[in-house]
């Protein structure tokens, strides 16, 4: 009797082992290995063709060289604005969606801010290019309504990575805020709107602090892919986009220096663990709570 | 070495990669796997090929840094060809080690223009073995817009009233094409480290200086392509291929040979280190450098190849367009010497400069 | 119903709405005096919380108006109502500290900080809450959170508090204990309540008057002791306190007296209320206390027409007991009040009992149309 008791109980360990195997297999292999090895590379130096010695000489340049913390800084602050952004216009859509529609038409609010998702990341940012280059259809339309008298060219420009940025970050704010904003009771809403409260003091006493969470989560996911995000920066910034993570696709790819890139990436992982754990702070939230919401 | 686990993890990837890729097959043998350039192995000629054969080709796109940067991540794993330019493959070959060398006995070689042979012999030859073999070879030169503009040379690029309507790309070429033409050969200073340095920074400057003429830096041909078709670039540094391919379509657009001289590429063949076919390759190799295979390839391309009497074959219009750009034939064109390694680090400070300058 | 002398504090005309084809408040009409406890009890889904919502603010009335104080209510906003309400379910406010609950009218009103914390601590006093300012909501009770919701109205010294069943999600101890507590709160406060209830004895106890709803109507309007000795209809007798309910058909109508013949062909007779004729089908109400028990028919009253019947069980509750008996000829079943002197405490199962009542005190109504 015990005796089986306790090869259940063994074999319902090993099924778990099993179960959780591939999961922690790709995290081992795929996250943290790499990431080990990127630490690694980034404390060496080539000194000669296959020679590397231990050395700080990654950091050095990167501190030394005003160029590269320019672009990590403005990497970061463009980041947070997109942050801000994302917040400003997800927040009404999501209090419509969790709040004014009803049924059919909140599905149909999700299905919008869905459908820049049903196409690769690559095509949505080349649509934008050709909404927005000089002989696009923007431009176009701009000369049309008699606003310009030529048309101009609407790339290049931070604004638009901005809006490209926004634009793709907006579903990840969108869904933890419909979270946080639906468990929100409304008769509380009427109870301080009873109590002599106002559209905007409602908003701050009672429906931001309890948002919080949700707030803080979508913040939190959005500044990460858009500190992470590649593709939207270069293509919409053109030859002034100066993104983070250009400059380490660039060390790794097109200088072949390894060391360089390895380094860039554990700054700017440092960076976003530091800004998560400063908004944390700043909001008085606990990591777990928020990640529960996201 | 310390980046095993790094390339354990990368192998895990491309292993995954390529069993969802392919489908499940016997022999690798019958499979050649080849890394190249957009154009290069045209689906008729892998048909033929095939036919004879019984050889199927796999084709991965790519561009010269990115072949280097995949060969290093798997040790020169993954693909059974490669075609990096020739300058390209000596640095990477003493850094990262990711070649094979050529067993000459397998090629005829007498089927190779001989002068691009030689050129491709002094470039990539190291230790006494021979790494690469020519396949294609085209220049880089000037497109403009005739009704728009009219340049002669590189530095033309940055006229005042061209600002926001030029392109270059933001990679070496663009800094051996400007420091030509301020007057100094870059590739005579390649031993040189500092007189190299001193050059490359003046060339960024005049770059950063430039840098509002040019409505972006790109980085495929076809970016280039639409924006040279669409009216919104006016003048441009591009391969001739390209610029003939516009002024086939419109005759206003015109590739020339610039006052500086326009650069010579040549990409070759080359054997990852870990190819598992490496009979398919010398067998794939032998095969295009038929003239008459040859000069299908050219027709894909636009270019010119190494093959003996394949030019004889080539497209009349494309022989035409040639004798109009480059009325003295091949004098004023520079080859590219082969890049010493550690050149590129200094080249790659100063395109991030250029890229954050205002 | 209207206070004597001054002006109401709410009055209400024909006020109406509708949700769609269902018409939730039906041109209601009605007055509360100042300083009074009004109630409104009705079955779920009759409409009480449309009407106080529409008192409210939050709901836009379809038709009639509100005045409060004398002041037409039509085109003012809810935050600036002389109303505050206390929700079904409290909504307090969970981000804050209770005395920061209580102190957040006062915040919206421009109070200063120091001055509003000082109020809310004093009304937390005054709801016997004093130095559980600091702590949160989630860690009071449900009666604490009661008062704290009721004090954070009344702090803002409202004219009019609404009250929506706030005792509903209480359990029954804490709710009989909240009662009394509400009626206190009330007087001592003076504030008007407006106070919505399912349940008839809460409306009872704590109201000086009871507006009875059915269907987006008030079937009736009048203090607790009306309704109860002197339903105006057959429903306001059925809801409002426990009775016997006598189905059947008039025999006879004799001046305010009506002969009712019950399906078993049992005869009892009522006073008359509304038109009724022979021969028309009928209800009649006999509250448990209004019949007398006797083992034998001499022991009850003299003149009155004695019933007989059989003890289905004693149901013991204090001075709430009562038994549980089965008439012989309809085979009903009756409930009857046990006198308190404990004289019928030995009753057994199945013995045979005696009943009579006064026919002034049993009530006949014509039967209502069957209701959906
Ligand atoms: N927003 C609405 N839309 C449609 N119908 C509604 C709406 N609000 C209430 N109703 C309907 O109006 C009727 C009255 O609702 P109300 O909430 O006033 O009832 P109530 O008397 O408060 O019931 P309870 O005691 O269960 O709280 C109900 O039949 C309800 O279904
Ligand atoms: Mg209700």
């Amino acid at each position: 009797m015990p005796e089986t008791a306790v090869t259940a109980l063994w074999y319902r360990r090993l099924v778990l082992a099993l179960l959780l195997a591939p999961a922690l297999l790709w995290l081992f292999a795929l996250i943290i290995l790499p990431h080990l090895d990127l630490a690694l590379l980034s404390f060496r130096e080539r000194v000669a063709p296959r020679q590397y010695v231990v050395s700080l000489a990654q950091y050095r340049t990167f501190f030394g060289e005003p160029l590269y913390w320019h672009v990590f800084v403005r990497t970061a602050l463009l980041s947070a604005l997109a942050t801000a952004l994302t917040l400003l216009v997800a927040f009404p859509i999501a209090w419509i969606i969790a709040k004014l529609a009803r049924g059919r038409m909140s599905a149909l609010l999700f299905v919008v801010c869905l459908i820049p998702f049903w196409v690769s990341e690559t095509v949505r940012t080349l649509g934008w290019m050709i909404l927005l280059r000089e002989s696009g259809v923007l431009p176009a339309l701009l000369v049309h309504l008699g606003i310009t008298r030529q048309p101009v060219e609407l790339l290049y420009h931070d604004a638009t990575i901005l809006v490209g940025l926004v634009y793709t970050s907006l579903l990840f704010m969108v869904v933890p805020l419909v979270g946080s904003l639906e468990s929100l009771d409304n008769a509380l809403i009427e109870a301080a709107y009873d109590l002599g409260g106002k559209g905007w003091s409602i908003l701050r006493e009672i429906v931001i602090p309890h948002a919080a969470p949700g707030i803080t989560a979508g913040c939190i996911v959005v500044f990460m892919l858009t500190l992470g995000n590649y593709l939207t920066p270069t293509l919409l910034g053109g030859k002034n986009s100066q993104w983070f993570t250009e400059q380490i696709y660039t060390q790794f790819i097109t200088r072949f220096n390894w060391e360089q890139g390895a380094a860039f990436g554990f700054l700017l992982l440092a960076l976003s663990t530091a800004m998560v754990w400063l908004g944390l702070k700043i909001s008085g939230q606990r990591f777990s709570d928020v990640m529960r919401r996201a | 070495m310390i980046s095993s686990s790094a390339r354990c993890a990368l192998m895990v990837f491309l292993a995954l990669g390529l069993l969802a890729g392919t489908p499940a097959r016997a022999d690798a043998a019958k499979v050649l796997r080849i890394i190249t350039w957009a154009d290069y192995v045209p689906a008729e000629v892998v048909a033929q090929f095939r036919k004879e054969t019984g050889i199927q080709v796999e084709v991965t796109l790519s561009n010269n840094e990115e072949m280097i940067s995949k060969l290093r991540a798997t040790g020169g794993a993954g693909f059974d060809l490669a075609q990096p330019s020739q300058d390209r493959i000596l640095g990477a070959q003493q850094e990262f080690g990711i070649y094979k060398p050529l067993d000459t006995s397998k090629v005829r070689l007498d089927e190779f223009v001989p002068e691009l042979l030689a050129t491709v012999r002094t470039n990539a030859t190291l230790g006494g073995r021979l790494y690469g073999l020519p396949y294609v070879w085209g220049t880089e030169g000037l497109v403009y817009n005739s009704k728009r503009t009219r340049i002669s040379d590189y530095q033309d690029l940055c006229k005042p009233e061209l600002r926001g309507r030029t392109a270059v790309r933001l990679k070496r070429p663009t800094l051996m094409a400007f420091a030509l033409a301020s007057g100094t050969n870059p590739f005579a200073l390649y031993g040189d480290t500092k007189a190299y340095t001193a050059l490359m920074q003046q060339v960024g400057k005049t770059l950063a200086a430039c840098k509002a003429n040019f409505r972006f830096f790109y980085d495929n041909k076809d970016q280039l392509l639409n924006g040279m078709r669409a009216g919104e670039i006016y003048a441009a540094m591009m391969w001739d291929s390209g610029g003939w391919a516009l002024n086939r379509e419109n005759p206003d657009i015109k590739f020339i040979n610039p006052r500086s001289g326009a650069i010579a590429w040549m990409d070759t063949f080359a054997l990852p280190a870990r190819g598992r076919n490496d009979a398919g390759a010398y067998a794939w190799i032998n095969f295009v450098m038929r003239p008459e295979i040859a000069a299908k390839v050219a027709r894909s391309i636009g270019n010119f190849t190494a093959a003996r009497g394949a030019d004889q074959l080539m497209d009349p219009r494309i022989r035409a367009q040639f004798a109009a750009t480059f009325p003295d034939g091949l004098k004023n064109i520079k080859w590219y010497p082969a890049i010493p390694s550690g050149l590129e680090e200094i080249e790659g400070g100063v395109l991030d400069r250029v890229k954050a300058a205002d | 119903m209207a206070a004597t002398g001054a002006t109401p504090d709410l009055q209400v005309r024909s006020l109406s709405k509708r949700f769609a084809t269902h018409l939730a408040v039906d041109a209601l009409s009605f007055s509360v005096a100042r300083g009074s406890f009004f109630s409104i009890l009705g079955p779920s889904g009759c409409g009480k919380t449309t009407l106080l919502r529409m008192i409210a603010g939050f709901i836009q009335p379809d038709g009639g108006d509100i005045a409060i104080g004398g002041r037409d209510l039509a085109q003012v906003a809810p935050n600036r109502r002389p109303v505050n309400m206390v929700f079904q379910h409290l909504a307090l406010f969970p981000m804050m500290s209770v005395a920061q609950n209580v102190a957040f009218g006062l915040a919206r009103r421009g109070v200063g900080r120091a001055e509003r914390l000082r109020r809310a601590e004093a009304m937390l006093e005054r709801v016997g809450l004093a130095g559980a300012g600091g702590k949160r909501t989630d860690e009071l009770s449900g009666g604490q959170r009661q008062r704290v919701a009721i004090a954070r109205s009344l702090v803002l010294e409202p004219t009019l508090l609404l009250l929506d069943e706030p005792l509903g999600a209480l359990d029954l101890k804490l709710r009989e204990h909240m009662k009394v507590e509400l009626k206190q709160l009330q007087s001592a406060f003076g504030t008007t309540f407006v106070y919505i209830t399912h349940d008839q004895s809460e409306a009872l106890v704590l109201s000086d008057h009871v507006g009875v709803m059915n269907h987006g109507r008030f079937e009736q309007l009048g203090t607790p002791q009306e309704l109860y000795y002197s339903p105006a209809t057959s429903f306001v007798a059925d809801f409002v306190g426990a009775n016997n309910r006598l189905a059947g058909k008039a025999l006879s109508v004799a001046g305010s007296l009506v002969e009712l013949d019950t399906s078993g062909g049992w005869v009892v007779r009522a006073r008359g209320h509304g038109a009724i004729a022979a021969g028309a089908a009928v209800e009649a109400f006999i509250r448990p206390e209004a019949a007398m028990l006797g083992r034998t028919p001499a022991e009850l009253p003299a003149g009155q027409t004695v019933h007989s019947g059989e003890v289905i069980s004693v149901l013991f509750d204090g001075a709430n007991s009562v038994v549980l008996l089965r008439e012989s000829r309809s085979r009903l079943q009756l409930r009857i009040a046990l006198p308190q002197t404990g004289a019928y405490s030995d009753l057994q199962v199945g013995a045979p009992i005696c009943f009579s009542f006064d026919p002034e005190r049993a009530i006949c109504f014509p039967a209502r149309a069957a209701h959906a």
